[in-house]
């Protein structure tokens, strides 16, 4: 109980942190004498902390929905191909319809990522299931096909610049009014909660899940559509955040169990701690440079990753 | 090849036959590696969707320019001497795989898939770590970085190409004397040792044979990905045989045509309007798919 209460104060004073910390001076006393800082409160730092909040948590969620659904626990929707398949669907309807309107654009993301998603688990049924690693590697050869599609394109036509933009998750540009799209992976989260108690049964297999009185397919429809949306939606308004998803749920899973009901908030919040810490390393790091998330994520997601790779939990919970 | 040198050349026989006769030997060189690399690697991990250009060490060179840079600042960068550059490449790039592929010795059961999925993952901590260098330099010394993030099939320095030539030859010597163990192995763990081959001492051997040649086609012209895996998919198609008697001269035919052919294209069809790289990716990468899609078995 106490450790959860220090967790909750070390997320409270993490987003507190975000809202204050930056090149311009604000703080509570500047905010109520200055315009200027008032205004750069809440256009920038405060639309900035609830985007990362909101993205880091529901990309948590989206990974754990995915290792559910997958029955692997070093699968996350960018190393399958959802997140690079979300890029190129973006790529595409800029190149063709550059005049479109955010919300099309990412609607044709969303279908991306879901179309690569499906492809991907089509691939991955013919996978022996007995080569519990090969999943992940095949995904990451997948993601980076697509990747590589992605890149041709925008070196062809000269975006490369733009494409770079996407391919690295990066909160600097969220200002109010460009990130409100991720108000909807909040209540996407909201769901996955509800439908938490599915999810975990659906964890179990297909087999089980019938034998229980689930529905399977619907609930892995339900799933994959969930996070094919979140994961769209996250690219399209920050880029893409590498790890999150596989690195938050494996740890929530090594310390409180798999029944999602219990664990989703906490690793809606881990994930949404974790964003916060590495977005202020990285408003810190070079101040008053700032360094893109998706490279400070890149670095730790990857130790992390490598620990839980190789030092096996303590005993089945 | 005798296209190659001779298409368009214009009658200037001094200069087109070293330069284009040495990119010529850079193109075999490169594809011989590439192709040879995949092949042996697919045989080793039993499964034809892989390839040792996943485990990073595309992003380990990456990491080491970007290192150099920030070092040596981007003039110092320029002006190092090219030959002395490539071997630190090299010597750096086989010191990694050899402490990655240590893990394999050390560990009962083998995992292959282990290793990889960590070279994988260190491949990303390297990209990550190259990137936040490259955020901290000059953007200077950051135009310096960005060419070799690209594979450069164009400019391939000539000087080098004596030091990969010996290192390729070595290696592929090496590898013909090995091709009857590598078929045996190719029928999985315990039928080889059931057989007698002492498994785990040429796996090590094999995969270190597998590092050097991918350290010396990225050192040559940088990061490739999915050219292998086009080349072994077509090779197999082609050959439908799994003797690496046989394997071993097509993909490398296969790979030297592929590289050599699309070069030509590029020089003089499309006037050097893209860069070949990333074509070669994109196909190879829609090849792949194709292949994975319709295979019933791995």
């Amino acid at each position: 109980m106490k450790l959860k209460i220090l967790v909750l104060a070390i997320i409270c004073f993490l987003i507190v942190a975000s809202l204050f910390v930056g090149v311009s001076d604000v703080n509570l006393g500047s905010m109520l004498n200055d315009p200027q800082a008032l205004n750069v409160f809440l256009t920038s730092r405060f639309p900035r902390t609830l985007a990362i909040v909101l993205s880091g948590a529901s990309m948590s969620i989206a990974g754990l929905i995915m290792q559910m659904l997958m029955k692997n626990r070093f699968v996350e929707p960018s190393m399958v191909g959802t997140t690079q398949s979300a890029t190129l669907g973006f790529v595409v309807v800029t190149l063709l319809y550059p005049g479109a309107s955010l919300m099309f654009k990412m609607l044709v993301s969303c279908m991306a990522a879901l179309a690569g998603l499906y492809v991907f688990m089509l691939i991955a049924r013919r996978l022996p299931p007995t080569a519990y690693l090969m999943v992940p590697l095949v995904g990451i050869i997948y993601g980076g096909v697509i990747g590589a599609a992605a890149t041709f394109i925008a070196f062809e036509m000269d975006m490369m610049q733009f494409l770079a933009a996407w391919i690295n998750g990066d909160f600097s540009s969220v200002l109010a009014g460009r990130y409100e799209l991720l108000w909807l992976t909040g209540i996407l989260g909201v769901i996955a909660y509800l439908f938490a108690n599915q999810f975990t049964i659906a964890g179990l297999g297909k087999e089980m899940s019938t034998n229980l009185g689930l529905n399977y397919s619907t609930i892995v429809s339900i799933g994959l559509g969930i996070v094919a949306i979140i994961t769209a939606i996250v690219v399209v308004t920050v880029g893409a955040i590498p790890f999150i998803g596989l690195v938050v749920p494996n740890i929530i899973s090594r310390l409180m169990g798999d029944n999602l009901r219990v664990t989703l908030p906490w690793i809606a919040m881990m994930g949404a701690g974790l964003v916060l810490a590495c977005d202020l390393i990285g408003r810190l790091a070079n101040y008053p440079y700032e360094i893109p998330v998706g490279t400070i994520i890149g670095i730790l997601g990857t130790v992390v990753f490598l620990y839980l790779l190789f030092v096996k939990p303590a005993h089945v919970r | 090849m005798a296209l190659f040198m001779t298409v368009n050349s214009s009658g200037n026989w001094d200069f087109v036959l070293p330069f284009r006769g040495g990119k010529l030997l850079a193109l075999l060189l490169v594809a011989y590696a590439i192709s040879i690399s995949t092949v042996l690697f697919q045989t080793l991990t039993a499964n034809r969707i892989l390839t040792p250009y996943i485990m990073g060490f595309d992003s380990l060179y990456l990491l080491i320019q970007s290192a150099m840079v920030l070092l040596l600042g981007g003039l110092g960068y320029a002006m190092l001497d090219p030959a002395f550059k490539f071997s630190i490449e090299i010597g750096i790039m086989l010191v990694a795989s050899v402490l990655i592929f240590s893990s394999l010795l050390f560990s009962n059961t083998g995992d292959l898939y282990r290793m990889i999925l960590v070279g994988v993952i260190l491949g990303v901590l390297f990209r990550s770590l190259a990137s936040f260098i490259q955020r901290i330099i000059d953007p200077d010394d950051f135009a310096v970085v960005q060419n070799a993030s690209f594979a450069q099939f164009n400019i391939v320095n000539t000087s080098l190409l004596q030091i990969s030539l010996v290192l390729i030859v070595g290696v592929s010597i090496v590898i013909w004397r090995l091709r009857h163990i590598l078929d045996v192995m190719a029928l999985g763990r315990e039928h080889a040792i059931n057989l007698g081959i002492p498994y785990r001492r040429y796996n090590i051997l094999i995969l270190f044979l597998i590092a050097i040649l991918v350290s010396v086609s990225t050192a040559l012209v940088g990061p490739v990905s999915f050219f292998g895996l086009l080349v072994s998919g077509i090779t197999y198609v082609l050959m439908k045989t799994h003797r690496h008697a046989v394997l071993i001269p097509a993909a490398f035919l296969v790979g030297a045509l592929c590289l050599v052919s699309g070069q030509m294209l590029f020089e003089h069809v499309l006037g050097m309007k893209a860069v070949l790289s990333v074509v070669v990716e994109f196909l190879g990468g829609i090849v792949f798919l194709v292949f994975l899609l319709k295979r019933k078995t791995l």
